[in-house]
């Protein structure tokens, strides 16, 4: 009693700090002075990326994206570390059922399908809507499919934990250089700038977005591997 | 107003949908009640203009958090089922 | 519209709290943070939103002139954007948590966990 009369009274609490967020809130009809400045004409054409998204996440938070890329690292190293401590004395029980036919023939039509939709969301990330970090998603579920019809058996986390590390590398060297050839860390005019709103725009943002995008979608596709490793053992 | 009267049909079902995940006593029927309150607020957010948040809450939302969900649960029965 | 979604984002927040605070199986509870999740999410959004106006990509509608006039706030988009990402991250560790407390203590109920009383 005493207890749900406690979680009451702490919801009643959230519920009025959530009130007076919700009274203040009066609809915005302008923007406020930060997104101004990014939509800024001249510093549009300074970043060249036609998805301001894109030009947030990667130029002006660039940092951020670097800390929340080592965050994911870290949640699937643990995780990794975690379910193979539970695995070491575990056995292998009997084979699990079949997938059916249907589900099987669709899964290998659409399995490379949707692996090359991953690669165009992360390359044209720039210019259309998505970036690294949905393509990355994209092609980790890709790989879910590849999992579920079983083509791959033991699924080897080697070749992940490779293409993750090389490309964590490239992105924090790309970033370097920025120091080096122009103002700042992960500033993008180390490159061509080329046309506004083609493939070959945007300085660096396009390489440094193939590569978060390649590490998001090993660091996924290693999480779901680990948990799909465990719950098949008995 | 066509777009109001859908955030409304939206806004009602993720309410609903997210009392089901809370109180509903089979685990499975929460956790898809869960994924639909993720793609149902994926739609809401491409009516407030933000797409690229769209495709992530509808790619990691709804699909990558529910299945890693499942796993777990059928982990959990197998080692259920054993004993 | 945005009116709606802010209402919905926060009784959302709301909902979830209450299913962490209520709830005894430890899966529902990680039900109750993940639909906090989305509610924050749906919040931030609604806040970026700007009346009347389109996504903030540039194209042969949009042009960079009058970008300043045409477009939402981009900023919130691109912190959500990266608050998913770390959200799936941080459900699949407590995931891997129930999981090791299961196979330990053989039942999903966090009464049934007594070590943790202190």
């Amino acid at each position: 009693m005493i207890r749900n009369s406690l979680i009451f009274i702490v919801l009643l609490g959230f519920a009025t700090m959530m009130y007076t967020l919700y009274a203040n809130f009066d609809g915005n009809t302008e923007l406020n002075n930060v997104a101004r400045f990014y939509a800024n004409e001249q510093n549009i054409q300074d970043v060249g990326a036609a998805n301001l998204v894109t030009a947030v996440v990667v130029t002006y938070r660039g940092l951020d994206t670097l800390g929340e890329v080592t965050i994911l690292f870290l949640t699937a190293a643990i995780i990794g570390f975690f379910l193979k401590l539970q695995q070491a004395n575990a056995s292998h029980g009997e084979p699990k059922r079949k997938p059916s036919e249907i589900f099987e023939t669709a899964a290998r039509v659409l399995t490379p399908i949707i692996f090359v939709l991953g690669i165009y969301v992360f390359v044209n990330g720039h210019l259309t809507p998505g970036g690294g970090f949905q393509g990355g998603a994209i092609i980790a579920s890709s790989f879910v499919l590849m999992l579920l019809v079983g083509q791959t058996g033991h699924f080897n986390s080697k070749l992940f934990n490779i293409i993750e590390s090389i490309s964590g590398v490239v992105f924090v060297f790309v970033g370097a250089l920025g120091i080096a050839l122009a103002g700042g860390f992960l500033d993008n005019r180390i490159m061509e700038m080329g046309t506004f709103g083609t493939l070959l725009s945007a300085g660096a943002i396009p390489i440094i977005y193939i590569f978060v995008g390649l590490k998001v979608g090993s660091e996924l596709s290693n999480i779901l591997g680990n948990f799909r490793e465990v719950q098949q053992e008995n | 107003m066509i777009n109001l009267i859908i955030t409304l049909f939206l806004g009602v079902t993720m309410l609903i949908m997210a009392g089901v995940a809370i109180y509903h006593k089979k685990l499975s029927v929460a956790i898809i009640a869960a994924g639909v309150v993720s793609l149902f607020a994926s739609v809401m957010y491409l009516l407030l203009a933000a797409p690229d948040v769209a495709m992530t809450e509808a790619s990691i939302g709804s699909g990558l958090s529910t299945i890693i969900f499942f796993y777990v649960l059928n982990k959990i029965r197998k080692t259920n089922d054993s004993k | 519209m945005e009116y709606i979604s802010i209402i919905v984002g926060l009784l959302l927040i709301i909902f979830g709290l209450w299913g962490v605070l209520t709830q005894k199986n430890i899966l529902k509870i990680i039900i109750g943070f993940s639909l906090f999740d989305t509610g924050l999410h749906v919040v931030m959004v609604s806040i970026s939103y700007v009346k009347g106006r389109t996504a903030p990509i540039l194209d042969d509608t949009v042009s960079i002139a009058d970008a300043a006039k045409k477009i939402v706030d981009p900023i919130p988009q691109a912190l959500v954007l990266t608050a998913i990402v770390i959200g799936l991250g941080v459900t699949a560790l407590m995931l891997a948590y129930a999981m090791k407390m299961y196979k330990q203590k053989g039942t999903l109920d966090i009464s049934g966990y007594k070590e943790l009383n202190g």
